[in-house]
């Protein structure tokens, strides 16, 4: 199997007296999708956060290809190639759909004037490339799109970067079944580009199709991390739920540690 | 410049040629095509709620009629001069609230705090620059502290112009050139970026909410005012030409008629040209049309406005009156530069963001912070201009000086000119048209020898309404 390209060993974070995340390990290989699940609160977003460089993490390790790198920010996590679709969006209304996704980065002229004819071509490209069809206008404000729309932005706006690992966390939760299908497809063709995609999602049947691995986080833990080839929905939603499934995931005394 | 960072992978991701997609797909995305077109987008637009400057323009309009109708002296050509006159330091104090109510803040202090300013300056010209004889040496060090604390609080946050104005206001206190009235002017706008990095630290690094922050030192600059200058006493600046001229004189009429030729011919220049660039280059823009149009219609407006300014307003057939008071070009560069500043920069694209998401802004790695800390340094730094402006309208600086009505209506005139109370949205535009129609009120109706009684009632009502507009809208933008 290749390396990880993002790989994370015994990472602990709390927020005060709240111990979110013990020891977790985690690994995210290039050109396959990794499902991370767990249960409402197991620390998902949290996890993804700390890659994002919006939290810091209390101990533990995080390589990318391999060395050991320290995230301190949302600007050292995008240089290193790493792009987090939040659940929220994180996009601002009052902005147009190239200004959003362009948000931090922006592209100067000479004399410092922002650059927004090669913006907007560029964020052209990258949406027409991810064939999106359902956005009329780069110049839209976004408070005007509707849900699957605005997930379609947030992500091209990760991949409009030189990007090498992509965090989507529940992507699909707000949508219906065609922009489910059509953000899927998306997330499949990431991967099938190379790079490294973490899926955060609860529903069993997306995560089973798109996935390669699956990671299952319980109570903070990482219970296990397995072939999606070699698992099943049942046994994912045991490890989610308990914590373990069969000879597979926390001992009970870690998993009753975390309770 | 190109960031060589940015890359398509995404044309991998599809498969296909990027650019040739792009044609296909956005082929259509350049923008309305012709006026019409744009008028129906901009009525959709208003009906879902993006109303802009269009109350207020309207508002302009309708009190204009209703005065005139009133009393014809409304349109005398010695009314407008001195209606301009009157709103040009609630202008210039609502072009920097904008800044702040664009990050969803309020600043309530800027009134006194032009005060303060104001005082700094015309102590300096008047005694011959020596504040520590003219404050006493307790205050007057306890001015130089606020110099010191503001220069350390813009140095940690890397807001290294409003540092050097600090660092610069201070030498010419310390040096006392602060007696020649151009060092004089510059300490004022000094004090005022010091002042306002103080607000800033308070509620963007502490934490503390700006409303009471500038509550408090609404009260607290008042007293500093009455301190510099003493209970009931007034310092004249009627003897210092440079500032008493910015309110009082006027630019000669060629003077007048040439600045109008250059600006309206760079503002069509620019517009038209980008217009055509952006249609070569297959962008979105403004149909060419719209822009010609638009473009006449400023030069035909302006133009009456010059031609008026240019007529003999004089009482007396003995002197002459005439020409466009100098403060009316000052208030057009500082349009020009903020609205630059805010829709051409990086820095004026993080104040929206800040303003429209915060947690948006935080993880595309702005410095909120930062941002926050910023737009209070600018308010006070045009709380120091106005400080000036107002100065030379009063002939001086009394004690109570911009402790009345100020700041209110410099909030007031953005809410008017279409800047949301919620963040996000505005422009330093509206700042200008909202102070319009602010000073037009108490000018409409001093005319009929109204009181202020109705003054104030009237100019709450117009306030209130536009509070609504600016609610109502919100809601619409958000549903919509
Ligand atoms: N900023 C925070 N401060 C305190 N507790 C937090 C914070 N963020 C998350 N938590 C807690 O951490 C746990 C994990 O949350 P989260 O990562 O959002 O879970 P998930 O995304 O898996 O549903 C929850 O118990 C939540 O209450
Ligand atoms: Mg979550």
């Amino acid at each position: 199997m290749a390396e990880p390209i993002l790989e994370l060993r015994g990472v602990n974070k709390s927020f005060g007296p709240v111990h979110v995340l013990h020891d977790v390990d985690l690994h995210i290989y290039p050109g396959e999708v990794t499902a991370l699940v767990g249960d409402n609160g197991a620390g998902k977003s949290t996890l993804v956060k700390c890659l994002a460089g919006i939290y810091s993490i209390d101990s533990g390790e995080v390589l990318f290809e391999g060395k050991p790198v320290h995230i301190h920010g949302p600007a050292e996590a995008a240089a290193l190639g790493i792009e987090i679709v939040y659940q929220d969006l994180a996009l601002c209304d009052n902005l147009d759909i190239v200004q959003n996704m362009f948000l931090g980065r922006e592209l100067h002229s000479r004399f410092g004037a922002l650059d927004e004819g090669t913006m907007e071509r560029k964020a052209r490209e990258t949406l027409a490339s991810l064939s999106v069809r359902t956005v009329k206008s780069v110049r839209q404000l976004v408070a005007s799109l509707s849900g699957g729309q605005r997930q379609t932005v947030a992500i091209a706006k990760a991949v409009l970067w030189n990007s090498r690992v992509v965090f989507l966390d529940e992507p699909t939760a707000a949508l219906g079944v065609a922009q489910t299908r059509q953000v899927l497809d998306l997330v499949r063709r990431l991967a099938d580009a190379g790079l490294g995609v973490g899926l955060i999602s609860h529903n069993m049947n997306d995560v089973m199709e798109v996935s390669d691995h699956v990671a299952a986080l319980y109570l903070g833990r990482m219970a296990a991390e397995v072939p999606a080839s070699q698992t099943s929905v049942s046994q994912v939603v045991e490890l989610i739920t308990t914590g373990r499934s069969g000879d597979i995931g926390l001992s009970t005394a870690a998993a009753n540690a975390s309770m | 410049m190109t960031d060589p960072k940015l890359t398509t992978p995404a044309a991998d991701v599809a498969g296909t040629s990027a650019q040739s997609t792009a044609a296909v797909d956005f082929a259509n995305d350049v923008g309305p095509r012709n006026i019409a077109e744009s008028f129906r987008l901009y009525t959709q637009r208003v009906r879902g709620g993006e109303v802009g400057a269009l109350p207020a323009v309207a508002g302009v309009i309708i009190l204009a009629i209703i005065f005139y109708s009133a009393n014809n002296l409304f349109l005398s050509k010695s009314n407008f001069a001195n209606f301009l006159t009157q709103a040009a330091p609630i202008a210039v104090l609502a072009m920097g609230s904008i800044f702040v109510l664009l990050m969803g803040e309020i600043d309530l202090s800027i009134g006194t705090a032009s005060g303060v300013c104001a005082a700094t300056m015309a102590l300096g010209v008047t005694r011959n620059g020596d504040l520590n004889a003219a404050l006493g040496t307790p205050t007057y060090l306890a001015l130089l502290l606020l110099l010191v604390v503001a220069i350390g609080i813009t140095a940690r946050y890397r807001l290294w112009i409003a540092t050097g104005v600090i660092v610069l206001g201070g030498i010419f206190i310390v040096t006392k050139l602060t007696q020649h009235a151009p060092a004089a002017i510059f300490v004022s706008i000094a004090v005022g970026v010091a002042i306002g990095s103080l607000i800033g630290f308070l509620v963007a690094h502490v934490g503390i909410p700006s409303f009471i922050v500038t509550l408090a030192l609404f009260l607290a600059w008042q007293g500093v005012l009455l301190k510099f200058i003493g209970q009931g006493a007034a310092i004249s600046t009627q003897r210092v030409d440079l500032i008493n001229k910015i309110e009082n004189e006027n630019l000669s009429p060629t003077t007048g008629w040439i600045l109008w030729v250059v600006a309206v011919g760079i503002y069509s220049a620019y517009t038209i040209g980008r217009s055509l660039q952006r249609r070569r280059a297959k962008l979105t823009g403004e149909p060419i049309d719209l822009v010609v149009l638009r473009a006449l219609l400023i030069a035909v407006v302006t133009g009456i406005a010059i031609y008026v300014l240019n007529e003999n307003r004089g009482r007396t057939v003995f002197a002459k009156l005439q020409g466009v008071p100098y403060v009316v070009p000052i208030i057009f560069i500082l349009l020009v530069v903020g609205t630059i500043v805010l829709a051409k920069t990086r820095y004026g694209r993080y104040v929206y963001a800040v303003g429209g998401n915060t947690e948006a802004a935080r993880r595309a790695g702005i410095d909120v912070k930062r941002i926050r800390l910023s737009v209070f340094v600018i308010a006070s730094a045009m709380a120091g201009v106005a400080g000036v402006i107002g100065a030379s309208r009063q002939g001086g600086v009394p004690s109570d000086f911009g402790s009345h009505t100020d700041q209110l209506y410099a909030v007031g005139a953005a809410v008017i000119g279409g800047t949301s109370l919620f963040g996000g949205r505005g422009k330093v535009r509206d700042g200008v048209i909202g102070a319009l129609v602010i000073a037009m009120i108490p000018n409409g109706l001093g005319l009929k020898n109204l009181g202020s009684s109705y003054e104030f009632m009237i100019t709450g009502l117009v306030l209130l309404l536009a509070a609504s507009v600016d609610a109502i809208s919100r809601r619409r933008t958000a549903t919509s």
